[in-house]
This record gives C-alpha cells, sequence and structure tokens, in this order.
C-alpha cells in the first residue's frame, strides 16, 4: 500500500461519483426546459411549478407525512415499551427468542411482510387505504426502534435505578424521571429512523394500499412507469434537499446528545426499502 | 401481584409479536395450501416444483448471488479505504446519505441513464460502438441492484474494519508477512463478521425487488419477489403467491443458520 493516496483515493472519488451520479443526474435535468431527460436545452423552473400545481400530488405529500408522523410516534412509543420489555426478561433463552421475534420484520423481504400484512388486513376485515397502509407502517417500524432503544437501557446502570427507588421515588417517577431522560438519545434515533422507514417505504405500501390511496413512493413508481416525466425529477430534488436537512437535523441532535466521545455510534441504517 | 400489574405496560409489544410477526407467518402458510377457488389442496406446491417455478428460483438465487458479489467486491477496497482517510464521519454520512434517498427515485434516474438516448448511449456513440439496448436486460438490473446496496455492504464492513486492532496488522507486517498475506491473514478473517452481515443485508432483499426487475429489466428477470407481487396483486392467486413466499421464508431462514443466526448485534449484558 505505498501508492495508497494515489490511486485509493481515485477508487473512492469513483465510489462516490457512482453514487451520486444518478441523484446529480435527475436534479440536473429537472431543470430542462426541453421535457426529456437526455438534451439539455435551457433553463427552467416549469417543472417545479407543475409540482406545486399537482394537487393530487400535493394532496399524495401530505398523506406521506402525516403516516410518516403518526406512525414514527405510534411506533417508539410501543418501542419504548418492547425495549423495557426485553431489558426486564432475566432468562437468556427467553430473551433470545423475543429478540429474534422482534427482528423478524428487519430481516424480512418487503414483498413478504407486504404480502402477509394484505392477508392479515383482509382477514381481520380492515379496509385497504389509511388505516391499513398507517397499521403497516407501524407495524414494521416497532423493531428498529426497539433495536435503537435497548443499547441505551442496557448501558445503564441498574444502581441509578436502586438509588431511585431509595430516595423513594415511585415507579412512575423513576420511569418519567430516570430511565426515560436517559435513554432519550436512543429514543429520537428510534423515531428519526422509523420516520425515514415510513417515508421510504414503497414495497409493503404497494400491497396493502389498495385503491384511491397512494403515497409518495408509489406515486412515483406508477408514474415512472410510464416513462420519463421532468415533474418526477422536479420533486425528486425536493426531496433530497429535504432528506438532507433531516439528516443534518439528526446528526446535530445525535451531537447534542452523545456529547462525552462514547465508542462511535453504530451507524444506522435499515434495509432499502 | 406487582409483576403482574407491570406487565400489563408490557401488553401493547407482546400483541404486535402476536399480531403482526407470528400471525402473518402463519397466514401466509395456511393460503399456500389453498388454490384460486378456496379449496384446500397441495398443488400449490406441486405447481412450484416443475420446471417454470425450478427455474425462475434458481435464477432468482444466482441473480441475488451476482448482486452480493458485485456489491462485495466494490463494497470491500472502498470500505478499507475510507478507514483511512482524514474527516472520516463526513465521508460515512455521505455514504449513508444515498440510502435516504427513494429507492425509486435512483431507479428512475437510470431510466434516463440507460435509456435509447441517455449519456452512456452517447458515450458508447462517440466510442464508435453505436447505440445499444441498455435497458430492459439482466445485466442492467444487476447494476442498478448493485448500486442500491453498495452502501449496505459497505458499512458494516467498515464498521468491522474500525473495530479491528491496528496493532494487529502493524505485527503482521513486523514479522514479515506481505500486503496480500496480512489482508488474506489478519484483516480478512478479523472483519469477517461484517462482511457476513453485509453480504446478508444485500442477498436476501435482492431475492425479492420486484420494483427495479419491473422498471429496469422490463420482464427479462423473474425474481421470487417478481413473483409474489404478481400472484398478489395481478393474478389475486394468493394460494401460489403465499407458496412462493413460503419458499423464499424457508430459504432465508436456511440462510440465516447457516450464517449463524440474526439478532446477534444486540448485546445482552
Amino acid at each position: 500500500m505505498t501508492n495508497k493516496n494515489g490511486w485509493g483515493n481515485l477508487y473512492l472519488v469513483f465510489v462516490f461519483a457512482l453514487l451520486y451520479a444518478p441523484i446529480l443526474y435527475l436534479m440536473y435535468y429537472s431543470f430542462n426546459s426541453a421535457g426529456n431527460m437526455h438534451e439539455f436545452e435551457g433553463f427552467t423552473w416549469e417543472w417545479y411549478g407543475e409540482v406545486f400545481q399537482d394537487t393530487r400530488l400535493i394532496i399524495i405529500v401530505i398523506n406521506t407525512l402525516v403516516i410518516a408522523l403518526l406512525s414514527s410516534t405510534i411506533a417508539t412509543m410501543i418501542g419504548i415499551i418492547g425495549a423495557l420489555a426485553i431489558d426486564r426478561i432475566r432468562r437468556r433463552r427467553l430473551k433470545d427468542t423475543v429478540l429474534s421475534l422482534n427482528n423478524v420484520l428487519i430481516v424480512s423481504p418487503d414483498v413478504i411482510i407486504g404480502a402477509s400484512f394484505l392477508i392479515l388486513f383482509t382477514m381481520i376485515g380492515i379496509k385497504l387505504g389509511f388505516a391499513s397502509v398507517l397499521i403497516s407502517h407501524i407495524a414494521f417500524s416497532i423493531p428498529i426502534t426497539v433495536l435503537m432503544i435497548l443499547p441505551r437501557l442496557q448501558e445503564m446502570s441498574p444502581s441509578l435505578i436502586d438509588a431511585a427507588r431509595d430516595l423513594g421515588a415511585s415507579r412512575r417517577d423513576v420511569l418519567s424521571k430516570v430511565i426515560l431522560p436517559f435513554i432519550k438519545p436512543g429514543i429520537f434515533a428510534g423515531f428519526f429512523m422509523a420516520f425515514t422507514y415510513s417515508l421510504d417505504d414503497f414495497a409493503v405500501t404497494f400491497f396493502v394500499t389498495g385503491n384511491g390511496y397512494s403515497t409518495l413512493s408509489v406515486e412515483i413508481y406508477s408514474r415512472a412507469r410510464q416513462g420519463v416525466a421532468l415533474s418526477i425529477n422536479a420533486l425528486s430534488t425536493l426531496i433530497f434537499l429535504f432528506t438532507v436537512m433531516l439528516v443534518v437535523g439528526y446528526y446535530m441532535i445525535n451531537r447534542r446528545a452523545t456529547n462525552k466521545p462514547r465508542r462511535e455510534e453504530p451507524i444506522a441504517v435499515g434495509g432499502p426499502r | 401481584m406487582q409483576a403482574n400489574t407491570r406487565s400489563i405496560y408490557m401488553l401493547p409489544y407482546y400483541i404486535w409479536i402476536v399480531l403482526f410477526v407470528i400471525a402473518p407467518v402463519v397466514l401466509v402458510g395456511y393460503y399456500s395450501f389453498f388454490d384460486v377457488d378456496g379449496n384446500l389442496t397441495l398443488q400449490n406446491y406441486r405447481t412450484f416444483f416443475t420446471p417454470t417455478y425450478l427455474q425462475m428460483t434458481i435464477s432468482s438465487f444466482w441473480y441475488a448471488f451476482l448482486v452480493t458479489l458485485f456489491s462485495l467486491l466494490v463494497a470491500y477496497p472502498a470500505a478499507y479505504l475510507l478507514t483511512r482517510t482524514k474527516h472520516r464521519q463526513l465521508w460515512i454520512l455521505l455514504i449513508i446519505l444515498p440510502t435516504w434517498i427513494n429507492l425509486l427515485l435512483k431507479t428512475y434516474a437510470f431510466i434516463g441513464i440507460f435509456g435509447t438516448y441517455g449519456p452512456i448511449n452517447a458515450l458508447l456513440g462517440t466510442l464508435g460502438f453505436g447505440e445499444q439496448q441498455l435497458l430492459f436486460n439482466a445485466p442492467s438490473f444487476v447494476f442498478v441492484s448493485v448500486y442500491i446496496f453498495i452502501p449496505f455492504m459497505i458499512l458494516p464492513i467498515y464498521n468491522a474494519l474500525e473495530e479491528m486492532n491496528p496493532t494487529l496488522v502493524s505485527a503482521a507486517r513486523d514479522l514479515g508477512a506481505s500486503g496480500w498475506v496480512t489482508f488474506r491473514r489478519v484483516i480478512l478473517p478479523l472483519t469477517m463478521a461484517g462482511v457476513k452481515s453485509g453480504c446478508m443485508a444485500v442477498f436476501i432483499p435482492s431475492l425479492s425487488l420486484f420494483m427495479i426487475t419491473r422498471l429496469i429489466a422490463g420482464n427479462k428477470v423473474i425474481t421470487l419477489g417478481t413473483a409474489i407481487e404478481q400472484h398478489f396483486l395481478v393474478t389475486q392467486d394468493w394460494g401460489m403467491g403465499s407458496t412462493v413466499a413460503v419458499v423464499l421464508i424457508i430459504a432465508m431462514a436456511v440462510i440465516m443458520i447457516l450464517s449463524g443466526g440474526f439478532g446477534k448485534e444486540v448485546r445482552h449484558d
């Protein structure tokens, strides 16, 4: 590795170029007045205008955000309960079993989650649409919130709780004044991951959405199947900027929450959705 | 008594496990024994073991293998080089960022890039290769899938490399091992866990990426995922779709067991 700076850096530049080229390509042509993705004719805001005038699209964006906010909030609450539940289990075997069950939805392919939820909703009699999409987003976000919260909980020294109890704190106080503040970074991380999971999900939503209700991913899929439309490019540019803002925000919160130089945060990425 | 009141708080989580983890798997298994008309039958499994379905399964696994292999080949050196950079946090963040861009948007970009008038074809044209049909075939499917999965392969390997004690490498070098021997005997074994979880994170989803096959590969590539989607949403043959899903679940479980179980990433004590 004598020449590592030369070839190595070149290789890294290649990988980064590969990763970003398609995204930049989309953004570049979102300003193309020619209306296609191969000949740049002139600069225009036309496609952005089209996005903002498309009421159907705006409703879908709102739907997507509402689902993401609601599902990640509820999933985080159940995730806190789940993490507490798993942390409380003393028997190793049982703990492993519950953890494995927790992780089933993380490792399962999306089509299987989607298909099996479709069967479930049809059997229980839940109408496909807002409710089914919301419930499935909550369901597949719960395990990741558990996984983000649990390590914090395990890091917590039990003497902290003993001390609180000795000083006369009720169980409710222990939870709200000791445990929850301590695991707050995990809760935030879990909420954030659930939020991005929900925003990104396509396959599961595609299965349980039925007619008439749509989220952004499903809409992009059906539009992309019809071919190139530059309003999708404009939309993706907007989404990209929004994502960058989210990521920056997340890292700011994370940095503030973990001031002391802990072991590097395990990098959180979900499966591709 | 106390233990009881306490467990009530835990109820929502356990209800979730029963309703959304256990019940769906059971339901898929149950439905796989019914035909389109709702009769109890083993016909779906018989259909599955016909050449058409077996061939599809094999090709699905073959493509998943190719995607995993190419992702690994691109990602390992990248992960290694990333551990040598300054401002590593920033670079890693830049690797993660594309994973937060909607999968469909990235796939959609390739419709333009690989299109008849797209930049790749323009390049091929100037190089004198003439115009090629780049979309709607297997290689384009593999390429786009690899593109999508690269970050998911880089990150676990990067984490494994980061956790490795660098003095071990120095020791190997001091003892006279060449760069390649050090890599093969020290670095690779020590980062095998990362490679494994990266491969899992790529292999299993690539068995089921029906949207990329639909958008990029036309109908030239049919994966298990495509078949499930087709049966559930197009032909409405839930029984057959469930059968394919059962096979996929079993395959997944086997892969998990072979590679040493899941849920290990979480520390116990």
